[in-house]
């Protein structure tokens, strides 16, 4: 699988499973489809991100904290939309985009090197 | 008056002969260096080519001395490798044979150090079998063209400064009847030059003891590529006395290149060597049949940085789950 495809399909999984565990929390139990339909998009674009960094890049050492920016950056956005469980939200995402970041790069795979064309 | 024995004399006359022959022109071409090795059946030496200004390795025999049967191997040798064009074998530059009857040979002059020497200095076990596979390299391209080595050991194995692998001494190598390069087998099968014989009876014994496949040592007639795949099996096991324990996987990859039938063996060196790069990329190797917690174990060391990962995110979600329940 290319590295954008891995990223954005391991943004969506991770992001699923993200959402699934809000089940744990009594308090949003009810409302637990819509937080797993923005975790998967959430997943899917900060995948879709990395991916395309990974891609341009190819080096783990930029890719994993790229994947931990912009996964913890979206994780902020979500927690300021609540205006709490800033920890609680930013630290289980962070650690997804390091997951995505290190997956896309140790498993995802690079464009074909381009032919030279002899003159 | 004390007499000298015959062994001092023939060293007397051997380093008076070589003194005489260092700065000698061969064929007009080849100007004698430096001696790099001497043996039973002549020397080899590092001549500078004045046709085009390089060094080379002079190999050079006496039919009288070393025998009919030895100079022709030589001449076998090189109208084998002239036909066997690769990286992993010395290229032969040019043959011919001197006004007082000796033969020489000049190939490309090797710099490095032999197998056996070089791996003192591989303290790792991947690079060590990353080694392994260079050496496959030439052989199962020459099995490709109908050859078999039939002497492969560590001192036929040579290591170039930028890791660059050769494999040497194909002067017993066979060539398979109705197999390869047309090439090969009738540059093999030319008669050599005054009457040297070129190529080995049906029942004779060649290779090096300890290095030969049981069949081969036996002396049967037939023997095939899968004399080269048990020497190569060798050459492994050579290759990991590290002082390490080995692993199944590879114990078991060595087992199946030494089998003693040669059915059960590999059945080509591309085989054994795809079985061996599979080791080092962490997948199953053919030649061992994994149970399952052999399976999970290695499943889990190839993957060690994702499960740890993975575990890091659970952890941290069974973090967050306990804080907020407090």
């Amino acid at each position: 699988m290319n590295k954008v495809a891995l990223g954005v399909f391991l943004g969506g999984v991770l992001g699923v499973f993200d959402g699934l565990t809000a089940w744990f929390t009594p308090e949003v139990r009810n409302e637990i489809l819509g937080i797993i339909i923005g975790s998967t998009f959430k997943g899917v674009v900060a995948g879709l991100l990395i991916g395309l960094f990974a891609r341009k890049v190819d080096d783990m050492k930029w890719t994993i904290p790229f994947g931990i920016l912009v996964a913890g950056t979206f994780a902020f956005f979500v927690a300021h939309m609540q205006g709490k469980y800033y920890f609680e939200i930013m630290l289980p995402g962070a650690i997804v985009g390091l997951i995505t970041g290190y997956a896309t790069e140790r498993y995802g795979r690079g464009p074909a090197p381009k032919a030279e064309v002899a003159r | 008056m004390s007499s000298l024995s015959d062994r001092a004399l023939d060293k007397i006359g051997r380093s008076l002969a070589t003194s005489e022959i260092e700065g000698a022109n061969v064929d007009d071409r080849y100007v004698l260096v430096r001696l790099v090795g001497e043996g039973g059946m002549g020397a080899v030496w590092e001549a500078e080519d004045s046709a085009l200004g390089r060094r080379v390795a002079l190999k050079i025999v006496d039919p009288i001395v070393a025998g009919p049967a030895l100079t022709g191997r030589l001449v076998r040798e090189a109208k084998l490798l002239a036909g066997l064009e690769h990286p992993g074998l010395v290229p032969v530059h040019d043959t011919g044979t001197l006004a007082d009857g000796r033969v020489y040979c000049a190939m490309k002059l090797v710099r490095g150090e032999r197998l056996d020497a070089h791996l003192a200095n591989i303290r790792s076990r991947p690079d060590r079998l990353r080694l392994f596979l260079r050496v496959c390299e030439p052989v199962a391209f020459a099995h490709a063209h109908g050859v078999v080595h039939r002497d492969l050991k560590p001192s036929n194995v040579m290591v170039g400064p930028f890791g660059e692998v050769l494999v040497m001494d194909w002067g017993v190598a066979k060539v398979l009847a109705g197999a390869g390069d047309e090439e090969v087998r009738t540059a093999v099968s030319a008669p050599a030059p005054s009457g040297l014989i070129a190529g080995t009876a049906a029942g004779t014994v060649v290779g090096t003891r300890g290095w030969m496949a049981p069949e081969q040592e036996r002396g049967e007639a037939g023997v095939d590529v899968r004399a080269d795949i048990w020497a190569l099996g060798r050459l492994l096991a050579f290759i990991l006395a590290d002082g390490d324990q080995i692993p199944k996987p590879l114990s078991s990859i060595v087992a199946r290149a030494c089998a003693e039938s040669r059915g059960a063996r590999y059945p080509s060196v591309e085989a054994l060597a795809a079985d061996v790069a599979r080791y080092l990329d962490g997948e199953a190797v053919s030649a061992h049949p994994e149970s399952i917690l052999e399976r999970a174990v290695r499943f889990a060391r190839r993957h060690e940085v994702a499960i740890l990962l993975l575990l890091a995110y659970l952890l941290a979600r069974a973090a967050v789950y306990l804080i907020m329940r407090r």
